[in-house]
């Protein structure tokens, strides 16, 4: 339909004009000591990008990030599956799932560094196990609370198994899988960069810190600036097709 | 005197018990006999077992006693061809639209992709549903999704149609509206129609026989004959005998509701 | 005890009998990972000697501090944001995407901003978890049918009445789940942020730890960390499963 989504589009553009407005008002009160405008945030992450440098820790990122969230997927929907499918696996384990998602995940890093070393490996590790929980937890629902009318229905045709699955089961949990692979593409980017913050020798997290040792206020703002755009931006294009894959 | 197409002798069906429960015994023993073509509604209290006698003629579920016969072959625990089936729920498939859902009812038949749109296509002429083709079910009121669900039936053109309490979750002049709607399919289809209601005036409407079925567990306690031409619609409600119908269906449904009115959990 | 339960524990001892066995095996080596029961030993004699414990007092201070800044701040905003239908939807496309994006990255800008003390590691968990009770509490606002609002007007009731005697009953699951989400964000913004750079808390010192190859202390200290946060929202998960298990929603 034409009429909300063009008023989402238009509020989501006074949002942006207010947040940089927000932005602009605090290096106005607060001062080059600290931070810097917007207008000179971009124009230094356009210097940035001409570097060779930043394609280097772009590249690695991304990398590890890729890496990371097939990763996450796979085993996140293997264990969805699973746990949906056998009844009491899935109830017995689910509490547990959401027990591990309140936990700090950057406490387990250490351990996975002293098994991983420092490197790709320990980043793709710490990526995918922050991004598998909730691809994990959104198939088991999808796969546990599919409409048992829908079934009825299937079986009412006299569809076999196999069709059963493909052309009913399958489809009906599309929407919430989807779902739970967005947010986990959020959480593996997050812990990607988390672990690149934390202990890494290439990456955007990285080059992020190494910016605090050389208190290049500059670098800070682009590299937090171009996290959050990347961020913010994949998400919402992923949310318009979360939203039209539950049709309305 | 048409020929019986289903019939059910002896039957029952018991439950096995819940965890740390009674086998339910929710039907029978039950004798049944539904002519091919007729027009067959069944009333009675919540629990009685309504919707597990539709079931069993479904061929969703086996008796735990009896036969059920279906033009002449046994209904084990397998759904025969010929038998449609509209729920109470609602079953559209929601990332499908409306003429898809309705081609996806062709999905067993041996026809071409054109034949199967030509065929939905006349169902959805049918059912007064053009406006609304490309629609998804979300975006349709529940009404309309029965229509679709009930289109998606008869788009096989099955022989006998099942409908569970299928109007039981839309307001009553909708469901006046959908009752002249289901005796229009019924004459143009020619199938016959088997119809679970726990609305009195709906049942003495529609249907040419009526049977009345006893608290759980569930038994057949009174058959009505309503005598309706073939051609009918609300109105007849109108007519003398429709007051005299309902208050015998009452009469007898009374008491039998009074026993299950202290019982929780859901129906039939 | 039900089947689940023993199912949970069985999985749960597995896991450790797995490590203990793998250890001993010595396919998991010494410098990598004590075995659990090392762990164990080493976990007890931390908590008997009372080692850390101004280290511990200190992050869970800032934890609470954190929690209960963004709690009062967020059901507060919520509440408000409730009444100005275009200012919510407005902000709502940033509350849609605010878990996406990582809010880490700030942490380096607040030590710039505020120096290294203990500011920017309360701010970034001030930040994840404000978010959090604000969707909370809308969601909750949201959910009180119309007909309860009308029978407080037939019963006379003013505004602060309406609110005290209906809508807060009304809503205290969903602020009971504001209260967990927001401890558990709290929790993971300050401790994290202890890890990637801070000179004092539990996150400090297992990074210490951590640098200077000493098991013996970064071991438990990691498990504390995890049985503190487990701890802390079961207790809260089986307060908010009551409350709507009373409802008919458990």
């Amino acid at each position: 339909m034409q009429g909300p989504e063009s008023m989402t589009l238009r509020n989501t553009i006074i949002l942006i004009v207010g947040l940089f407005l927000v932005w602009e008002l605090a290096y106005f009160v607060v001062g080059d000591v600290a931070l810097r405008s917007p207008w000179q945030t971009i124009q230094f992450l356009g210097r940035l990008m001409q570097t060779d440098l930043f394609w280097l820790h772009l590249a690695d990122s991304l990398k590890a990030f890729a890496v990371a969230l097939a990763i996450a997927i796979v085993l996140g929907l293997l264990i969805g599956f699973a746990l949906g499918l056998h009844r009491l696996s899935g109830e017995a384990m689910e509490p547990m799932l959401v027990a591990l998602y309140s936990i700090p995940k950057i406490t387990l890093y250490p351990i996975i560094l002293l098994a991983f070393g420092i490197g790709i490996s320990a980043k793709i590790a710490f990526g995918a196990i922050h991004g598998i929980i909730p691809v994990a937890l959104f198939t088991l629902s999808a796969v546990r609370t599919t409409k048992p009318i829908l079934i009825k229905t299937g079986r009412v045709m006299k569809l076999s198994p196999t069709v059963m699955v493909r052309e009913i089961l399958f489809p009906a949990a599309v929407p919430e899988i989807f779902t739970g692979i967005r947010v986990g593409f959020s959480l593996t980017l997050i812990g990607t960069v988390l672990g690149e913050m934390f202990a890494a020798q290439r990456g955007l997290g990285y080059l992020l810190m190494s910016a605090i040792s050389l208190y290049n206020i500059d670098l800070i703002m682009s590299v937090t600036f171009l996290l959050v755009v990347l961020a913010a931006g994949v998400n919402m294009a992923l949310l318009v097709v979360d939203r039209r894959l539950h049709h309305g | 005197m048409t020929a019986a197409q289903v019939t059910l002798r002896g039957v029952t069906k018991v439950f096995p018990a819940a965890a740390g429960g009674n086998p339910v015994h929710a039907l029978g023993p039950i004798d049944i006999e539904i002519r091919k073509g007729e027009f067959f509604a069944v009333v009675g209290p919540s629990g009685c077992g309504k919707s597990t006698l539709l079931e069993l003629i479904a061929g969703l579920t086996a008796p735990t006693e009896g036969e059920i016969e279906f033009e002449g072959h046994a209904i084990g625990d397998n759904v025969p061809d010929g038998i449609g089936v509209v729920f109470q729920e609602d079953a559209c498939f929601p990332w499908l639209n409306v003429i898809e859902n309705i081609e996806f009812g062709l999905r067993r038949k041996a026809i071409d992709a054109n034949e199967k749109s030509r065929q939905a296509k006349a169902v959805i002429e049918m059912m007064g549903l053009r406006e609304f083709a490309r629609s998804y079910p979300a975006q349709l009121s529940g009404g309309m999704r029965q229509r679709v669900c009930i289109a998606r039936t008869i788009v096989a053109q099955p022989r006998l149609i099942l409908l569970d309490e299928p109007f039981g979750a839309l307001d009553q002049q909708t469901r006046l509206l959908m009752g002249d709607e289901m005796l229009r399919l019924w004459r143009q289809t020619g199938a016959t129609v088997f119809l679970i209601t726990h609305a009195l005036d709906e049942a003495a409407m529609l249907a040419d026989r009526i049977v009345v079925m006893s608290a759980r567990p569930g038994r057949t306690i009174d058959l009505v004959e309503t005598n309706w031409p073939r051609e009918r619609d609300s109105r007849i409600v109108e007519r003398e005998n429709f007051g005299a119908l309902t208050s015998r269906l009452w009469k007898t449904l009374r008491e039998e509701s009074l026993k299950t009115m202290g019982r929780t959990g859901n129906g039939a | 005890m039900s089947r689940l339960r023993l199912y949970q524990i069985a999985v749960v001892a597995g896991f450790i009998l797995l490590l203990e066995a793998l250890c001993l095996a010595g396919v998991i080596d010494k410098i990598t990972m004590p075995a659990p029961h090392i762990i164990l030993r080493d976990f007890v004699r931390m908590l008997l000697a009372g080692r850390y414990f101004d280290e511990i007092g200190k992050s869970l201070l800032n934890v609470l501090a954190a929690f209960a800044g963004a709690y009062l701040a967020g059901v507060i905003i919520g509440t408000v944001l409730h009444g100005h239908r275009t200012t919510r939807a407005i902000l709502d496309p940033l509350f849609a995407t605010y878990y996406a994006i990582p809010v880490f990255a700030f942490y380096p800008l607040f030590i710039v901003m505020f120096g290294l003390g203990d500011g920017p590691q309360v701010l970034i968990g001030f930040m994840l978890a404000i978010v959090a009770v604000i969707i909370t509490t809308l969601n909750g606002l949201d959910r009180v049918p119309p007909v309860l609002k009308k029978t407080a007007q037939v019963n006379g009731l003013n505004a602060l009445q309406t609110a005290r005697h209906i809508t807060l009953p009304f809503c205290a699951p969903y602020l009971l789940t504001a209260a967990k989400l927001a401890l558990a964000y709290a929790f993971i913004g300050v401790i994290g942020s202890e890890f990637i750079m801070a000179r004092s808390g539990m996150g400090y010192e297992i990074s210490y730890a951590y640098t200077n190859f000493d098991n013996a202390t970064m071991y438990p200290l990691i498990l504390l960390i995890l049985l503190l946060s487990i701890a802390a929202n079961s207790l809260l998960s089986r307060w908010e499963k009551m409350l709507l298990a009373r409802r008919g929603q458990g």
